[in-house]
């Protein structure tokens, strides 16, 4: 610790810090722009000048750029100085020379970093009468809108994009004061992190595409605290609405989790929220007929009449819907007929990676503790795909060599560009064990291409090395041999090693491999290690911990007639099991209730479907990879812009369709009644009941506003439908209100924030306000309550070890790669997504394509699991011989129900000439 | 080609030793003739009596201050460069990127005589502990390329570079880079960026290239006629590099002065440090064509302007900096009282505007804007304030308020023509204050 004399006042600091960082976390406020917290200083804009004085006596100082100036201890400055003062102004004053000052019709505006610090420098005044220099603008595809005029050149997104991203295609061009930065040639950004860039930008150059199509100003946004859906890394946004529609999503920040960033799927894969074709009102569908839609009141008395008319319902839960939704599910229809809707074998994965989480005797860390390990060993993920901010994490974790090796030479690791230099192409070990090339490959020690079974045996002959009572694998090649001893090493001589495995190739053998490793670093006393298991979904880890039985299990209990009645919750079962079998499972059923909030095949099969909220329209708990239970809050009432609407959340119609069952009157049922009872049926859920701030949480006696006190409007937005203003939605729910009045500061702490602002700090910069210091962590705690604590090392060692991977004559196995753009349900159904997803292709080995006479782009034909289908091949580099991938996700669209599956093996051919049949079409 | 004014017979190695081999022809000095004329000698002397220790302090105590402009202790600068056990080997970079206005010093040395700067650069290689050097040689000067490429080939061939280097067991060798043409690689940090394939921006310091520089590596930038004063000093001394500049100056060694602008023998002369002015104007034949001398730039354009009376200033960096201009690169640039004092500041501000790297605020936005100030008040169309202004700017250009020393080079120019000339600046304000600011593009023009 130091202390440092500011304008008078004495501070303690962190000795470490610039004095920027210091002075920000102090609450003092700063001008700046080229620093950003998570990526440091590099001294360009010159915004952060203040005065620095060589001792009390010093009266003169001189001026000292604050990001640039390490603290020392007994230091004296001034930001107050009036030199320093008037040298902040002439830099916006500088700044805005070339700045088109188009505030009015920049959808920047409202939420502008530039426009805060100019207010914060008192620059009101343009002296510049001449000319200003104009760029030509590109096009970056479907999520980011570019407007060069308005750059003031802070360099912050190429250092995003390039340095803490690993993207290759925007960078600087040009030099003096006509420096543009963009790509090449116009195109879509090819970073899945390109998202950011919007939160970056100071100013309103890189834009949120998706946002612009229906646009309105931060300050008319109504907002929640939330979490993301689509994947299962638990990242915190911030999603805004207006009139009843997603309008954009923004990071939320928690300092645990996704710190101020997010995944291009996560930011922009909102669509599905508005589309126009989701289930608003109740639908009776009888035998061959056409839906009809109808009033609440009369869907739950069919609901409970076809119910009761079953011999035995059975609930089949969703893995995408909240806790308090599957619990409430399971209640109606008792702990011993509920199904996870899950598919068995991914079920029983979920089961192991929740074991290891607890048993192997390795912490499970959050993703901002993933960025301080330092080697890493990925088993059989492509993270960028199947849980990309955790590669972000990865990522930043490799980087984190050059601060060390800066630290050697003195050179602090905010110092960003310094600590670049010294690092040059140095970072920490990072392995890859993957089928195919990913994109992490060019940061990695090593990338290996294997079979889904040989990663397996790659894991267990790493755990063997590392403890030579774990099992051995016979039959390595010397080459992998050498790579096993350096991975072994390589763990072993970190301070934080770390290992990652998942869901994505459906292997239990890479699971137990994993677990194996975690073990045996456990026994060699590496308790500071950890262990990352990726699943598929945002509330996989939640409903493993819920319990329940498998979706097989549930199919099994209509095909055999077991039970005949069947509620599906937020479950498209055509995307778990093949269509034949859930077509004839639910054919044998007298009565399907489905809860969704979109037109799924499944929802098309029932008989009465309940229209559920979305994340926006409902609350609820998600568990994500890292155990973390995060509460996420209904942003806006679905029926406040759009009265005809019966939106509920799915919770709410399984209460009220539980007590219609049961002839009883639906009495009110809170949130925080469900989550406590949720805590109580499930042990492992225990904590829950600590998570959130339960409905009754005040400040200073007020809710939590989710709109800005600036919202404007509310009067007149549904004058077209009434000239009366109805009573803003009542919240009974959350502390939250559904109204721009509340506390929406920052002084008095609190976890969830539905929206950072702060007096003077519109833009996401205002979340310094909220942190104990900028970067770190909420004062009031990070949201989130971890549900995994590890067990000490011990457990034995897992035995099975497969056989090598071995290519057969005429058959191929088929194996899933998972997709960022496409690979989740949801946000597939989003446009800006489609747009940029690759249509699906088959990826082929080299040499299997060349030996079957396939070209890259050749229409191939599959043949697996009895579905055949045509698709154009990509030819990949990677891809062991033997081997072939499909796109996760985008798959099924194509195949008319493929569904994910362990282990399979299929033929393929070059597509018939003769066939009329276009690429990329199911065939019977 | 750039051009000594003194004839060989002046020129002697005790009292020339930079320049007493060069032909009065301008041919190159090739390695025969170079071996024959005590040529790498100091290599052999460094290799076989010194430790990178000693031949450090040797330069340290010889006082060798930077002739790039900048005048820092090359000795000192070597001193500070990590290296020892477990740091690794780094490397030696010849700053040859000479681009400052009125700069012409540097290409004579390489033209003509470019081993003794390889031989210079194997010496600070070996103070230095490099294992590689770079010469980052300004793109367009062709002919010191085919010169030095030439040299270096001879050097490798005779043994000085390479595996080894004459049966040493050190190795050394020296690559030549020509720029794509930025005046900021003169920056020392912005040249390593360019010569690792980087945009040519300027790196924060600390740390400084000696802890970090090229690739992360130790690396030492020296300019041209630095490293070629470092076989002299080898040879004969710190004392005798000391004494070249008798009573002139307490800076040692020669320096290469020159002059260019309307004089009538405009060129180069190697004098010993601290000439004054009137001397050197009086080798360059006085002012031309009866024009009368209004002002001098002591250095390039980046260096403040004088008047006649500095003349009898010695030229070292001690004396000129205390006029608040600085020596710089020693060559001066004459200015006639029949030129403009504004549009010869707007020339020099156009040129540093242009070659801003774009880096910080105030050298990216704000040096184009004092352009556009220049040109009104050149064209008559300047208004009350302007030169408050680019006063201002003057002052907001300055050390430590940029992030590197381009911008205040190119305040320094401005700030003192301002400062002597003021009522040429003057002239051009015709409008009051604000009139100006009515929008000069007609609405609707694109």
């Amino acid at each position: 610790m130091a202390t440092i004399h500011v304008d008078g006042n004495d501070y303690e600091v962190e000795d470490s810090d610039n004095l920027l960082h210091a002075c920000l976390s102090l609450g003092l406020d700063i001008p700046y722009f080229c620093w950003h917290p998570a990526m440091g200083s590099v001294g360009a804009c010159r915004q952060c000048a203040v005065k620095q004085y060589k001792d009390a006596d010093d009266d003169r100082g001189m001026l000292v750029m604050s990001c640039m100036a390490p603290v020392k201890d007994d230091a004296y400055i001034s930001i107050a100085d009036e030199e320093a003062k008037a040298f902040r102004e002439t830099v916006i004053e500088f700044l805005m020379v070339n700045h088109p000052h188009d505030c009015p019709v920049c959808e920047e505006g409202g939420h502008c970093h530039l426009q805060d610090m100019t207010v914060m420098t008192g620059h009101d005044r343009r002296r510049y009468r001449f000319r200003k220099r104009t760029h030509r603008n590109q096009n970056l595809g479907p999520f980011i809108a570019h407007e060069m005029n308005r750059c003031i050149t802070c360099y912050r997104c190429t250092r995003f994009y390039q340095d803490y991203a690993g993207g290759e295609d925007l960078g600087a061009f040009g030099a003096h004061d006509n420096v543009y930065f963009g790509r090449v040639t116009d195109g879509t950004l090819e970073s899945e992190f390109s998202g950011n860039l919007t939160e970056v930008c100071p100013t309103g150059v890189f834009t949120d595409q998706t946002h612009s199509d229906h646009y309105t100003r931060k300050w008319d946004l109504q907002f929640a605290p939330s979490v993301c859906h689509q994947c299962a890394s638990g990242c915190n946004i911030s999603p805004g609405e207006r009139y009843g529609d997603i309008r954009r999503i923004e990071n939320r920040y928690n300092g645990d989790v996704n710190g101020y960033f997010l995944c291009d799927r996560g930011r922009f894969g909102y669509g599905y929220v508005n589309r126009k074709d989701r289930p608003t009102r109740p639908e009776c569908r009888e035998i061959d007929g056409e839906a009809r839609t109808m009033e609440v009141d009369e869907a739950l008395d069919l609901a409970a009449d076809r119910l009761r008319g079953a011999r035995r319902i059975i609930g089949i839960g969703s893995p995408r819907a909240s806790l308090e939704s599957n619990h409430r599910l399971r209640q109606l229809v008792g702990a011993a007929n509920f199904s996870t809707g899950i598919e068995a074998g991914e079920l029983a994965r979920i089961r192991r990676m929740e074991a290891l989480n607890r048993e192997a005797g390795l912490a499970t860390p959050s993703l901002c503790e993933i960025e301080q390990c330092d080697a890493i060993l990925v088993l059989g993920e492509d993270l960028i795909q199947s849980a990309a901010r955790v590669a972000l994490s990865v990522r930043q974790a490799v980087r984190g060599k050059g601060a060390e090796l800066g630290a050697e030479r003195g050179i602090p690791e905010w110092n960003a560009e310094a600590v670049k230099t010294i690092a040059q192409d140095a970072g920490h070990p990072l392995f890859l064990a993957t089928p195919d090339v990913t994109k992490l490959d060019g940061i990695a020690a090593h990338a290996e291409r294997l079979a889904p079974d040989d990663i397996a045996r790659l894991g267990f002959a790493v755990a063997h090395a590392l403890d030579s009572t774990a099992p051995a694998v016979d039959g390595l090649d010397a080459a992998m041999s050498r790579l096993v001893e350096r991975i072994a090493d390589a763990l072993l001589a970190a301070k934080k090693p770390l290992v990652i495995a998942g869901e994505s190739l459906g292997s239990m053998a890479i699971l137990e491999a994993a677990g194996n490793i975690a073990r045996a670093l456990g026994r060699r006393q590496r308790s500071d290690a950890g262990l990352t298991l990726v699943r598929r979904e945002a509330n996989s880890v939640g409903l493993g911990l819920l319990g329940g039985e498998s979706l097989d299990w549930a199919l099994e209990r209509l095909e055999t007639g077991d039970a005949d009645g069947v509620v599906i919750l937020e479950n498209d079962l055509y995307t778990r099991l093949p269509a034949p079998r859930v077509d004839s499972a639910l054919g044998w059923a007298a009565a399907i209730v489905v809860v969704d909030h979109q037109r799924t095949p499944t929802w098309e099969r029932a008989n009465i479907g309940l229209p559920a909220g979305t994340f926006a329209e409902s609350d609820g708990t998600l568990v994500s990879l890292e155990g973390r239970a995060q509460r996420f809050y209904q942003v806006f009432d679905p029926s406040y812009m759009r009265p005809d609407t019966r939106i509920r959340e799915s919770w709410r119609w399984l209460h009220a369709l539980h007590a219609t069952l049961e002839r009883q009157p639906v009495e009110t049922i809170l949130l925080d009644d469900l989550t406590q009872a949720v805590a109580e049926d499930a042990p492992a859920l225990a904590p829950l009941h600590q998570n959130t701030p339960e409905a009754m949480f005040r400040i200073h006696g007020l809710k939590l506003a989710r709109e800005p006190h600036r919202y404007s409007g509310r009067t007149a937005m549904r004058a077209d439908l009434d000239v009366n203003e109805p009573r803003a939605p009542m919240d009974l729910d959350t502390p939250f209100a559904f109204s721009m009045e509340g506390y929406a500061g920052y002084r008095e702490p609190r976890r969830e924030v539905a929206f950072a602002w702060a007096p003077g700090w519109n833009s996401p910069q205002a979340w310094n306000k909220f942190q104990d210091e900028v970067g770190g962590h909420l004062r009031a705690g990070d949201p989130g309550k971890r549900l995994f604590t590890a067990a000490a090392a011990g457990g034995d060692y897992y035995t099975e070890i497969p056989a090598a991977f071995k290519p057969r004559e005429g058959e191929w196995q088929v194996i899933d790669l998972p997709q960022l753009f496409g690979g989740d349900d949801m946000s597939r159904r989003a446009e800006p997504i489609r747009e940029r997803m690759t249509p699906p292709q088959v990826a082929l080995n080299q040499t299997d394509a060349a030996e079957l006479g396939i070209g890259a782009g050749d229409a191939v034909s599959i043949a697996v699991d009895g579905t055949r289908f045509r698709l154009p091949a990509r030819l990949s580099a990677g891809l062991p011989p033997g081997v072939v991938g499909l796109p996760a996700g985008s798959i099924q669209e194509v195949t008319g129900g493929l569904t994910p599956a362990a282990v399979r093996w299929g033929a393929v051919a070059k597509a018939d000439h003769d066939s009329q049949a276009p690429a990329g079409e199911a065939r019977p | 080609m750039s051009r000594i004014l003194q004839s060989a017979g002046e020129r002697r190695a005790e009292t020339h030793p930079l320049t007493w081999r060069l032909h009065d022809d301008q041919s190159p000095v090739l390695l025969e003739e170079y071996l024959d004329t005590q040529g790498y000698a100091a290599v052999t002397k460094a290799l076989e009596q010194h430790t990178y220790e000693s031949l450090t302090e040797e330069v340290k105590s010889a006082n060798l201050r930077g002739r790039g402009g900048a005048g820092f202790s090359a000795g000192f600068k070597w001193s500070l460069t990590m290296k020892g056990e477990g740091v690794p080997r780094g490397y030696i970079v010849c700053n040859a990127d000479e681009m400052e206005p009125g700069t012409f010093k540097d290409r004579l040395l390489m033209e003509q005589q470019p081993h003794l700067l390889i031989e210079g650069m194997i010496l600070a290689g070996i103070a230095n502990r490099a294992k590689q050097g770079y010469i980052f040689l300004r793109g367009e000067y062709h002919l010191a390329a085919a010169a030095i490429q030439r040299a270096l080939a001879d050097a490798r061939a005779d043994g000085w570079l390479g595996a080894d280097v004459r049966g040493s067991g050190w190795d050394f060798d020296i690559a030549l880079h020509t720029g794509a043409g930025r005046y900021i690689c003169g920056e020392e940090t912005a040249l390593i960026n360019s010569l690792e394939g980087k945009r040519a921006n300027p790196r924060a310091k600390p740390p400084f290239p000696g802890q970090s520089g090229a690739w992360g590596l130790p690396t030492v930038v020296n300019n041209v006629e630095t490293l070629c004063n470092v076989p002299g000093i080898v040879n004969h001394g710190a004392d005798w590099f000391q004494a070249l500049s008798g009573d002139l100056s307490s800076d040692g060694g020669t320096k290469l002065y020159g002059v260019s602008g309307k004089v009538n023998n405009p060129g180069l002369w190697e004098l010993p440090m601290g000439t004054t002015g009137n001397r050197i104007l009086e080798l360059a034949g006085g002012m031309r064509d009866g024009l009368t001398l209004k002002s001098w730039l002591p250095g390039g354009g980046s260096t403040g302007f004088l008047l006649p009376e500095h003349l009898e200033l010695a030229l070292d960096f001690d004396t000129i900096g205390k006029t608040g201009s600085r020596m710089g690169t020693g060559l001066l640039t004459v200015v006639a009282d029949n030129q403009s004092m504004v549009s010869l500041t707007r020339n020099l501000e156009e040129f540093f505007s242009r070659e801003s790297c774009g880096w910080c605020t105030p050298c990216r936005d704000g040096l184009p804007w004092s352009v556009k100030l220049l040109r009104a008040l050149e064209a008559g169309e300047g208004e009350a304030g302007d030169i408050e202004l680019l006063e201002q700017m003057a002052r907001d250009l300055g050390p430590g308020k940029t992030f590197c020393a381009h911008a205040p080079g190119a305040a320094m120019p401005l700030a003192s023509a301002i400062h002597y000339f003021r009522d040429e600046f003057e002239r051009g304000i015709t409008r009051p204050k604000g009139e100006a600011h009515a929008d000069p593009i007609p609405v609707g023009s694109v």
